[in-house]
């Protein structure tokens, strides 16, 4: 026995191992991945080094083009500075730039209040509005601020709030989404579908059925029921779809395990004794996991799609909070003047649900026992 | 009537010339070489046949050949056909050999015929696309193929389905469909591995009838040299991807050369075993057994089909004792041996140990199990791929001593794996790392790790090539003699049976039709049936004269 003990195990190349060496070779699929685990880490962490909060309204950028240098530019000053002015109630007189400061110097027929510079500190534009000088009958004024320089590179929306930090806010909102429905989804149906597939007979064809009616029911009328009654709710969404997702996955993982459960290893284990639990645990549920992988890479972008299909239609997330869907239903009704309010957030989940098929697809390959 | 062109040719002359073939195959781990600079020839209305054991590249030498690799595979080298380099012919000048000039059959006659459409559809179509014959002619010519290879009642068999037809017939259908185009040469890929031996018998029969009135040459590809001593005027026998020796049939068996020629001739299992004493006790022993399965039926769907697949049969195994159970495929003998396990609900009486286990449920079941075992034919189906298979055969364990720890479990491993024979050092390998021969040792691992009595092997020697199949019907015996086994051995290979059993009981159609000890069955079977299952295993004569 002290031999035996000796005997140093060799590790073998496990089922993954040697699916995750499949799946390396596969560059559409990897290259996906990489792409996806960017999208994520952009869209969580991404957020906190972006200028604007996603939430803060620029009256002054309202629907701005993206753009790579700073605002404002030379035009947007003089209307910034011509509203400032205004609110003032007084009259512009000239103005000139220095550098990164404004000189401006205003008129009125009214004696000149001092505090008037804080019109200009509330604009979006100006920053540190100082008094230069008074004219001795206080009838002129010359003021100076420094030129406050935005960046925003998607572009700000209809209200003038920052395109980037919206776009990568609604990028956590929707992924958040598609993965916790996927996980409810998958969740519920595989434990529904093995237990189905495994017990087999009567308590098949019952559950079976039951899927059968849940099918059967319209989602959008099932989800607008569920709004009417519990009120619009973020979590609601997760448990609306995902509990119409599971649906599929019960019937894939059910016909699964009813072919598993065919196979030998099985029998073997029958003929060993083993509890219906340990067959459950150790043979069926490890067997279906490869499927489950797959489908459920397939199922995220299904559930994005759905979510934004509901935000499209106002059910779902609300306003401040966001969404792909929400911004590009926004930006489908600006395509005219806005075009970049549709194209970023258009772009982001295209190409996300691109990577994810593409990693669907190869996981497939990679996985497919009969190409072994 | 065909064959005029090919009377005309001088016989001896070489129509297809293999010369320098390399085939390789990409994987994720390089380039895996199937097939090494092999080269042999074909002459015209001679069979040629290629032996070797699994993996030994014969049938991708000949996939090869005929374009037929899988997308990662590539040849190199000189397939010569009548003039012409078959491996740089372009699509068009392939499809005008491929399917006509040179046609084959492969070993599943079931996957190879589309189970959606009728025989004769199948037979017509290929029959009109190639020689452009109206639809009337080329029924003509589907029912006279029909004829030729002798499927009864050709006229109603142009309108069955590939599933309505057994393996023979459908193995007999696809010879038609190969013959459909008069070929030079026909490949067959281990055309009968798959059938029973009685059937196999014919179909070879009728493939050596087909040749002398056809003349066409045949390339048999196969494992067992028990059909190429009777059927081939010339083999080559490959290994690892070489060809180890080549010559005339009579020579080859005569006076191999090459030692591994040697060793596959010997690979035959030999021994006898004796019968345990008369005393011996009667360890399990099923009485009227009967099983029964409902096919259909249930709610909207009328009245279910009952098949009765055990039809009261009656055995006992002693103590020691190994009997082997013996039958064509749909004989019910895997059936018998589940329903004396009580894995099939089963009608009748099944003692174990003096105690009637027949009326007991899952649970009170569970502790027998461990007495009672059962190794199965498929080395690769039998073993779940997700556990390493140190998991696979301690899986026992965990359900019959629960109180052993991780470290306890994994010296057991170790044990049975040595037992086996099998390195213990790769306990944490998993299934697909290993070959046949070895994923069966793994199985019966398994079974002895409980320590059981009893222990039933459905044809756990059927998938495994000939020299494989020996080591593991010596592993048994030894098993047996070292543990006080007692087996039930069903096979449809005689040769094994007749190695292992010291008792036989002849099954069709779920009853017994002979039994007795071993020897008395083999040299005196006294039915027509058994008699027949004989005569086509043990026959030495050929098939075909040589010209």
């Amino acid at each position: 026995m002290t031999d035996a003990i000796m005997a140093v195990p060799v590790e073998g190349r496990s089922f993954w191992g040697d699916a995750w060496a499949r799946l390396k070779v596969n560059k559409a699929a990897m290259v996906s991945l990489y792409y996806l685990v960017f999208v994520t880490a952009l869209c969580v962490v991404g957020s906190y080094f972006v200028p604007h909060l996603y939430t803060t309204v620029y009256p002054d950028y309202v629907r701005t083009p993206p753009s790579l240098t700073a605002y404002p530019k030379a035009d947007m000053v003089e209307t910034a500075l011509g509203d400032a002015v205004k609110r003032m109630r007084v009259d512009l007189k000239s103005w000139q730039q220095e550098g990164d400061r404004v000189l401006v110097t205003v008129t009125a027929s009214k004696k000149l209040d001092e505090r008037n510079i804080r019109y200009l500190d509330r604009s979006d534009t100006f920053d540190d509005a100082q008094v230069e000088s008074m004219a001795p009958d206080g009838l002129e004024m010359v003021m100076s601020a420094a030129i406050k320089q935005q960046y925003f590179l998607f572009g700000t929306d209809n209200i003038g709030r920052d395109l980037l930090s919206r776009t990568l806010m609604a990028g956590r909102i929707s992924l958040a989404i598609g993965l916790l429905a996927g996980v409810v989804a998958v969740v519920i149906g595989v434990i529904y579908g093995a237990t189905a597939g495994f017990i087999g007979g009567k308590t098949d064809e019952v559950m079976m059925r039951i899927v059968d009616v849940l099918y059967s029911l319209p989602f959008i009328f099932f989800v607008i029921m569920l709004v009417v009654f519990f009120g619009r709710n973020f979590v609601l969404m997760f448990l609306a779809v995902g509990a119409v997702l599971w649906l599929d996955m019960a019937r894939i993982v059910r016909g699964q395990a009813l072919s598993i459960r065919r196979q030998e290893y099985v029998q073997a284990a029958e003929a060993l004794g083993v509890t219906r639990r340990g067959i459950l645990q150790r043979h069926i549920v490890p067997n279906l996991l490869g499927v489950v992988v797959i489908y459920m890479t397939l199922l995220v972008p299904q559930v994005i799609i759905l979510e934004s299909f509901l935000s499209f239609l106002g059910l779902g997330v609300q306003e401040p909070m966001t969404s792909w869907g929400v911004l590009i239903s926004a930006g489908a009704k600006n395509i005219g003047t806005a075009n970049w309010m549709l194209m970023y957030p258009a772009f982001l989940l295209v190409s996300t649900l691109f990577a994810l098929n593409f990693i669907g697809d190869g996981l497939r390959d990679a996985l497919d026992p009969k190409d072994r | 009537m065909h064959s005029t062109r090919k009377t005309a040719e001088m016989a001896g002359q070489p129509i297809l010339t293999v010369k320098d073939l390399h085939v390789g195959f990409d994987t994720l781990d390089g380039r895996v070489e199937a097939v090494k600079g092999i080269s042999l020839h074909v002459e015209a209305g001679e069979t040629v046949a290629i032996v070797g054991e699994s993996g030994s590249g014969k049938s991708q030498a000949m996939m090869a050949t005929m374009r037929l690799l899988a997308s990662n595979g590539r040849a190199s080298g000189h397939v010569d056909y009548r003039g012409q380099n078959l491996l740089e012919l372009d699509r068009a000048g392939m499809d005008s050999i491929r399917g006509r000039r040179i046609t084959m059959i492969f070993q599943e006659p079931m996957t190879s015929l589309d189970p959606l459409y009728t025989i004769g559809n199948q037979l017509i179509e290929p029959i009109r696309r190639h020689r452009k014959l109206p639809h009337a002619d080329a029924r003509k010519e589907a029912l006279r193929l029909l004829e030729l290879v002798k499927i009864p009642e050709p006229e109603r068999r142009m309108k069955s389905y590939p599933y309505e037809m057994s393996g023979g017939q459908r193995q007999r259908v696809m010879i038609a469909m190969a013959l459909a185009n008069d070929p030079d040469i026909l490949i067959a890929d281990e055309p009968t591995t798959a059938l029973d031996v009685t059937v196999q018998a014919q179909i070879l029969t009728l493939l050596a009838e087909l040749q002398r009135t056809l003349g066409m040459a045949i390339v048999f590809i196969t494992h067992d040299l028990g059909i190429v001593r009777r059927l081939a005027d010339r083999v080559y026998v490959m290994r690892q991807g070489e060809v180890v020796e080549e010559g005339p049939a009579d020579a080859l068996f005569t006076a191999p050369q090459h030692e591994y020629t040697k060793m596959l001739l010997e690979a035959e299992p030999t021994g006898r075993k004796q019968p345990p004493p008369q005393s011996a006790p009667v360890l399990l022993e099923g009485r009227d057994v009967e099983v029964t399965f409902k096919i259909g039926g249930g709610f909207l769907q009328g009245q279910p089909l009952l098949v009765r697949a055990v039809n009261h049969i009656s055995i006992a195994l002693k103590k020691g004792q190994t009997i082997g159970v013996v039958g064509e495929s749909g004989s019910g003998k895997s059936t018998l041996g589940r329903a004396l396990l009580r894995l099939l609900p089963s009608d009748g009486v099944i003692r174990f140990d003096g105690r009637d286990i027949a009326p007991l449920d899952r649970e009170a079941m569970r502790p027998m199990r461990r007495e009672l075992q059962l190794v199965f034919q498929d080395p690769f189906g039998s073993l779940s791929p997700r556990m390493t298979i140190g998991q696979v055969i301690t899986e026992g364990l965990l359900v019959h001593e629960p109180s052993l720890s991780y470290a306890q479990r994994d010296a057991r491993a170790v044990e049975a794996l040595r037992e086996v024979d099998l390195d213990p050092g790769m306990r944490n390998r998993y299934a697909h790392e290993f070959s046949g021969g070895q994923r069966q040792r793994i199985a019966i691992a398994r079974a002895i790790i409980l320590k059981p009595k009893v222990v039933v092997l459905d044809e756990p020697t059927s998938a495994l090539d000939r020299s494989v199949q020996k080591q593991i019907v010596d592993l048994l015996r030894d098993l047996q003699a070292a543990h006080d086994l007692s087996y039930l051995f069903i096979s449809h290979d005689l040769a094994v049976v007749r190695a292992m059993a010291d008792y036989i009981v002849v099954m069709k159609q779920g009853t017994i039709v002979e039994e007795g000890p071993t020897e008395a069955i083999f040299e005196r079977p006294c039915e027509t049936y058994t008699q027949e299952l004989m005569a086509a295993a043990l026959d030495q004569t050929r098939f075909r004269l040589i010209a």
